[in-house]
């Protein structure tokens, strides 16, 4: 720092001052990820008191395998919300993917690789299909992808044949949500994690210290990185608990073998989430995003090729949702005539649940999936109480119009702009 | 008197049988403020847009620095340094003020968002136009006040190195003080050097603000005079086409 700078950057001051201003923010409403955060508390509190079976270790690791699909779906839906548009197709669209790679590898199992990838090229089409309708011919994307609601489901029943039902006999995709990773990978992923937050950070830092700014005190990152390791070692931790133990067959008897280790699934989503985040917050492109989100006419002025953008963001939303299809038919192990039908209307509750707005260009990433732990424990905590189906959709959309609500209320009392 | 940047003659405009420019000249001064007032439909939004490469003339000639010109395109004024703050200031909300200084003009270092330089040259930018009013450069355009956006569009400006900067309304919509903070701001866009064209309708401000003031009527260019030489009814004489018929006549 070799000079005082005319103006603040939000860098200024000691941690206090670091800390004091964060709280004057959540006080002037920007709350950012507490709505969530608190949501995610409270379920977790809730159900451990309802359900003697929630918080073992089996029904944890479930549901952090239960969340991916829906974590994956989400984050495929925050690209298109943050421009203000809508993919309800984004669930049949990775059914239809999907009924294509059982399909295809019916035929041809060995070359399921090649199947998988025929899957992602068709999420590619349909995003870019829409994309088309969209930005070029400017048709709603609220009815583009109503249409393809409406026409997916047929196309799956076309390929899947009358019984409308075929299985997944690849072990490899199996493995994904079914199977487990050593003991050391959960600690070594948290490892990982912990080095590129910290290497990251301290390169932010290492940048603007190059250019006169000034930077936030060391302490802060100590806490975040403190704050990231003691949730990540509890998470390994349960997950490297012997699931089995306590359940029908012995720990003695001799076909025991334990189900421990992180599930295979956990880092496929970490990744995907860095990487997607690191798009919107560090790229060019995901700058643009924002922008024709929050004002398409200023970015239009600013010489952002808009149209690109928003077929891009649907090709990406597509994608990502072939993503969440390879989850859940993993999960599921088969996929059926109907599948992804429901979930893409939980994607866009666990958006809103996240704090993203559905007016374009507010939100991030993270906190949308967040809001996707959200509702998965909400679905996973109403399974285990035996409460019936209805009541579980019921309370499901109560979470999403009380989350909607805060954040309003909150929004108005920034002085933000509801409408737009 | 430095030679003018902006030179237009014989600059004509129809769309279709309504001629909105009959011939307008135009002479624009680096360093000083030259205010384009007129009663609604005279022309200046249509004499603007074909500066600003929106809408090209149909004749006329442009000399800029000089150099006869075509602006025929957004992009040709921009690369000549032609910038245009439209009254609805084209900005982002949902994003900050560095974030809207340099919105489509983003800097990459280390294949990533170069966020420290850009956050030092807004920094520098908004500081040459002494600008103290906002609390944060990071802070979201949500939630600034119409002045304080006036004047974050106003400093992108200067951070694209523009020469001439055309504001169009600038004072419209905002209180007393936040109009005096405007104006101080205009001038000191002037002292920086740059060519400054404001339309206005509030003679007040103009006066207060502008070195020359030219005045168009129906289609053509009535006027151009020194506001030190000037007075408020001469101005409203031309304006309402009382002063310069007469002369024509």
């Amino acid at each position: 720092m070799s000079e005082k700078l005319a103006l603040n950057t939000g860098h200024e001051g000691s941690t206090r001052d670091q800390l004091a201003s964060y709280f004057s923010r959540l006080k002037s409403g920007d709350m950012g990820p507490l709505p969530a955060v608190g949501a995610a508390i409270l379920l977790m509190v809730l159900f451990s008191l309802l359900s003697n079976v929630f918080l073992t270790p089996i029904n944890l690791t479930n549901l952090l395998v239960q969340s991916a699909t829906l974590i994956m779906l989400t984050s495929a839906l925050v690209f298109v919300i943050l421009l203000a548009e809508i993919d309800l197709s984004a669930g049949v669209t990775f059914g239809t993917g999907m009924a294509i790679f059982v399909k295809l590898n019916q035929s041809s199992p060995n070359t399921w690789i090649l199947n998988l990838l025929l899957a992602f090229v068709f999420g590619v089409a349909v995003g870019w299909f829409m994309g088309f309708f969209v930005a070029k011919i400017g048709v709603p994307s609220f009815v583009i992808s109503l249409a393809l609601y409406l026409a997916f489901p047929g196309v799956m029943l076309i390929i899947l044949g009358e019984g409308g039902i075929l299985t997944l006999q690849v072990p490899e995709v199996m493995a994904i949500m079914n199977g487990t990773m050593p003991l050391w990978a959960g600690w070594l992923l948290l490892a990982i994690c912990l080095g590129v937050t910290a290497a990251m950070s301290l390169w932010d830092r290492s940048r603007r210290l190059k250019a006169n700014l000034p930077v936030r005190p060391l302490t802060l990152l100590a806490m975040k990185l403190g704050g990231i390791a003691v949730i990540g070692a509890v998470i390994v931790q349960i997950c490297n608990i012997d699931r089995r133990q306590g359940g029908l067959l012995n720990t003695s008897s001799p076909g025991y073998h334990p189900i421990q280790g992180m599930p295979i699934v956990v880092p496929f989503v970490v990744v995907i989430l860095f990487i997607c985040t690191f798009m919107l917050d560090r790229t060019r492109y995901g700058r643009h995003l924002y922008a024709v989100g929050g004002n398409p006419e200023a970015a239009r002025r600013a010489g952002i090729k808009v149209a690109k953008i928003r077929m891009t963001a649907f090709i990406i939303c597509s994608t990502l949702a072939m993503i969440a299809g390879v989850f859940n038919v993993s999960r599921i192990g088969n996929v059926e005539s109907g599948a992804g039908k429901s979930i893409v209307l939980e994607g866009v509750a666990a958006a809103v649940v996240g704090g993203v707005s559905l007016f374009g260009g507010r939100g991030r990433l993270a906190y949308a999936a967040l809001g996707a732990f959200v509702i998965s424990t909400i679905d996973n905590g109403l399974g285990l109480l035996g409460v019936p189906a209805g009541l579980n959709f019921i309370i499901t959309g109560s979470v999403l119009l009380v989350a909607a609500t805060i954040d309003a209320l909150a929004r108005k009392r920034a002085g933000g702009s509801l409408v737009r | 008197m430095s030679a003018p940047v902006i030179e237009l003659t014989g600059i004509t405009k129809s769309f279709g049988p309504v001629d909105v420019l009959k011939g307008v000249n135009l002479v624009v001064h680096p360093g000083k403020v030259t205010a384009l007032v007129g009663d609604n439909g005279a022309g200046k939004s249509t004499l603007i847009k074909g500066l600003a490469g929106v809408q090209p003339y149909d004749h006329g000639t442009v000399l800029f620095e000089g150099q006869e010109v075509q602006l025929t395109t957004p992009r040709q004024a921009s690369a000549l340094g032609i910038e245009v703050v439209y009254q609805d200031l084209a900005l982002c909300e949902n994003l900050d003020i560095v974030q809207n200084m340099f919105l489509g003009r983003e800097e990459i270092s280390q294949l990533t968002l170069d966020e420290s330089n850009m956050e030092f040259a807004a920094v520098k930018a908004l500081e040459s136009l002494s600008v103290k009013t906002v609390k944060s450069v990071r802070q979201k355009v949500s939630s600034l006040s119409g002045g304080q956006r006036q004047t974050v569009a106003i400093a992108r400006t200067v951070l694209r190195d523009a020469k001439v900067v055309i504001l169009d309304e600038p004072t419209a919509a905002l209180g007393v003080a936040q109009t005096e903070q405007v104006l101080n701001l205009v001038r000191r866009l002037a002292d920086k050097g740059i060519a400054v064209v404001i339309i206005s309708h509030n003679l007040i401000d103009v006066f207060k603000v502008a070195d020359d003031i030219a005045v168009l009527y129906l289609g053509n260019m009535v006027a151009q005079l020194k506001t030190s030489e000037t007075n408020h009814n001469d101005v409203i004489g031309y304006i309402t086409g009382i002063k310069g018929s007469k002369e024509t006549k």
